[in-house]
């Protein structure tokens, strides 16, 4: 397994010092001032499920370190007419250098890493892991913080279908913060709980976010609910970020959110624009990580 | 016309309550005679000498998938009876979710027919209800004339009360047991494993431990109204095993079974997405396994059954939500067996072949098989229960690979299988 090229699948296989690698890189990084380090190298972005931010984000930092990209949907692909992952996968290794992947079924990178060897970047597995996200999301937190040791970082909404918080826990738990989730029992199951070190679950709002120094909020993501019924107006009630709630954290807490936001669901439009908000930020931020992401797969020797 | 004797083995045939050395002669594919060691008074054709080895009831295994007709890219009737005899097993009761649809006299006729090449006895369970829609009953009558032992809607399990009420019904007054494949497909929706913190971690959807036990409660209410045999297919949590004590407790005719997987395994294997731990019912917790152990050392559970599910591996092969469920078994099912519970004292022998041929015999009613008292049929497994192996995948007699025994050490190897007096497997 060792001498496989290196993927980044998840979080959870990293330890903290490859973690604040990546995260120094990425401070040096500036899609304003391209670089070389991956000029002649292709990189295929394969995604099975739409995005905006994500493939754009890895786009323009591929872009910006001299590779070639090329974007490959699902729905105007071999793959529509019945193509298997692993076949998709084999035709690209042998025109491509790495896959920057996005699909809507938890674990596909992880399969497409044992049957092809150049490396994969999971852009995001169905409800699993989304690392590059997780990373722009502590580097935004770095950016005011610092460090994250002894941070109360609570994230409220729909745990249960996000693979951002998955991978955000796992992320915030090896760099020692405390890691709260907020949000109802079929959106967040008691064993959540159990998912990294440091995982707290707290039901009620107020007591969640008090004291907190990261308020990172949740879509609930309709798309995926499968069944489960939400009462809009209840969820409201109980979870959405106003102002007056997020009074309740530290004055110099700092709301996030990995979008796509829904304005009026999870927090208001005051919440949403306040100077606390690091939304936007977060946006730019994820090009310059996934600048150091790509790198540390692909960079340096070919 | 041919004898063969069985010469200085041990024999265990749970049935008598035997459990000492003794020659066994099978003339003409019965079971002659059962006599001390050296002093068996029938000439035999052909002598085995089976010194170290157990001699016991050829293995019946209640619940496979030979996929023929239809699906013969996975499986057939001769590879999957291949695979059984190498497993020891003389008798295999076959499911019928093939293609078509075994709900019919002509399709349960044509899988005994001869030209299937099946190396053991070959006994349909046929579809309780007319193409497993759940929806109105099959001919059980006919079915049985036809050689059907149970019904069953294997993976498409009966809903409807009432229809499950008139199945239980109709098969007692036929004389037929039911098999149910115990799963609230309402609750479970197909997901790919169990749910709990492994699948939330790994971000998979998973089928809650009531979607099997609230089943296994509905369907034993409804034996205690209707009377009938009920079966429980592949139990695998605690809640089932206790519901299906209370239901023997009340007198409701009910018996279970487990699978090897479901002993040996946990939920935790599927932490890599390897697709070759997916199967249905789905590998549960630490728990729930650990009580399939205790089950099958008290009693609640009577047979082992294998639930061989072959599948190739372009189906296997893909993301772990698209892969088909179920996993191949007959050959390893003894090895896991003594491994898990005679090799660690928890079972002595005869429980193990109580499990593996006593009992499933019994439950499917195959008269004059599942034991080896003179005058029944000469069915016989010859095993070694100390052999050390490694069971190699590459050479599965199955026409198909998916499951995650290879490579995997056991203790306990078939040595030779008999069926009605012949040979069918032999490493002697």
């Amino acid at each position: 397994m060792k001498a496989k090229p290196r993927s980044l699948l998840g979080i959870e296989p990293l330890d903290s010092r490859q973690i604040l690698e990546i995260l120094s890189l990425a401070k040096r990084m500036n899609p304003a001032r391209p670089r070389t380090t991956l000029r002649g190298r292709r990189i295929a972005l394969l995604f099975y499920e739409n995005s905006t931010r994500t493939r754009t984000s890895f786009e323009i930092a591929a872009k910006s370190l001299g590779a070639s990209t090329v974007v490959i949907h699902a729905t105007t692909a071999s793959i529509e007419k019945g193509e298997s992952l692993k076949d998709t996968g084999k035709t690209l290794q042998s025109i491509v250098d790495a896959i920057v992947m996005r699909h809507p079924s938890s674990g596909a990178p992880v399969l497409l890493s044992k049957l092809i060897d150049i490396p994969i970047i999971n852009a995001g597995d169905g409800m699993h892991a989304h690392p590059s996200q997780a990373l722009l999301d502590a580097f935004t937190i770095l950016n005011h913080k610092k460090n994250l040791k002894g941070l109360k970082i609570v994230t409220i909404g729909d745990i249960f279908h996000s693979r951002v918080a998955r991978s955000d826990a796992h992320l915030f738990s090896k760099l020692g913060a405390r890691v709260v989730f907020c949000g109802p029992d079929v959106l967040l199951p008691e064993v959540a709980r159990e998912l990294a070190p440091g995982v707290e679950i707290v039901r009620e709002m107020d007591e969640a976010i008090r004291g907190a120094d990261v308020v990172m909020m949740l879509r609930v993501q309709q798309e995926r609910l499968s069944g489960m019924q939400i009462n809009v107006d209840e969820y409201i009630r109980r979870y959405q970020l106003t102002p007056a709630k997020l009074k309740l954290a530290k004055r110099d807490a700092i709301v996030m959110h990995p979008g796509p936001m829904i304005r009026g669901m999870e927090m208001t439009d005051e919440v949403a624009d306040c100077e606390q908000s690091v939304v936007l930020e977060q946006v730019l931020n994820g090009v310059k990580v996934r600048m150091a992401i790509l790198a540390t797969v692909l960079g340096g020797k070919r | 016309m041919s004898t063969i004797l069985l010469k200085g083995g041990h024999l265990i045939d749970p049935a008598r309550g035997f459990d000492a050395p003794a020659d066994v002669v099978l003339r003409d594919g019965w079971v002659e005679e059962i006599a001390e060691p050296g002093k068996a008074k029938a000439a035999a054709d052909e002598t085995l000498n089976l010194k170290g080895l157990i001699v016991a009831p050829g293995f019946v295994d209640l619940h496979v998938h030979l996929r023929e007709p239809g699906q013969t890219h996975k499986e057939s009737i001769a590879t999957g009876t291949a695979a059984a005899a190498a497993g020891g097993f003389t008798s295999v009761c076959a499911m019928p979710n093939t293609r078509p649809i075994n709900d019919s006299p002509a399709v349960t006729r044509w899988m005994q027919d001869e030209e299937r090449g099946a190396v053991v006895n070959v006994f349909p369970i046929a579809a309780a209800t007319l193409g497993s829609l759940g929806e109105k009953l099959s001919d059980y009558r006919g079915l049985k004339r036809a050689g059907a032992v149970a019904v069953s809607d294997d993976g498409r399990p009966i809903l409807d009360d009432h229809i499950m009420r008139e199945a239980l019904a109709l098969a007692a007054k036929v004389g037929l047991v039911v098999i149910q494949h115990a799963e609230d497909t309402k609750i479970s929706h197909g997901n790919p494993m169990n749910e709990g913190a492994t699948s939330f971690k790994l971000g998979l959807r998973g089928q809650p431990a009531a979607s099997e036990w609230q089943m296994v409660e509905r369907d034993i209410r409804l034996a205690s109204q209707e009377g009938g045999r009920l079966h429980v297919a592949h139990v695998s949590t605690a809640k089932s095993l206790a519901m299906i004590k209370l239901g023997r407790a009340s007198k409701v005719q009910v018996t279970a079974e487990v699978t090897p997987h479901h002993f040996l395994f946990t939920e935790e294997s599927c932490t890599t997405y390897d697709t070759r731990y997916k199967m249905n019912p789905p590998l549960r917790s630490a728990a729930d396994r650990d009580a399939m152990l205790a089950a099958l050392v008290d009693g609640t559970i009577d047979a082992i059954a294998t639930d061989h599910a072959p599948h190739a591996l372009f189906e296997k092969e893909v993301e772990f939500d698209k892969a088909a469920f179920g996993i191949t078994g007959l050959e390893i099912a003894l090895a896991a067996t003594i491994t898990a519970l005679y090799h660690t004292k928890k079972i002595s022998l005869t429980r193990v072949v109580e499990l593996l041929a006593t009992n499933p015999a019994k439950i499917v009613g195959l008269a004059g098989r599942g034991t080896l008292a003179e005058g029944s049929v000469g069915d016989v497994v010859i095993f070694d229960p100390k052999k050390r192996w490694t069971y190699e995948v590459e050479k599965t007699r199955s026409r198909s690979r998916n499951c995650p025994y290879g490579g995997m050490q056991f203790y306990g190897k078939v040595r030779a299988t008999i069926v009605g007096g012949k040979v069918v497997f032999s490493e002697l």
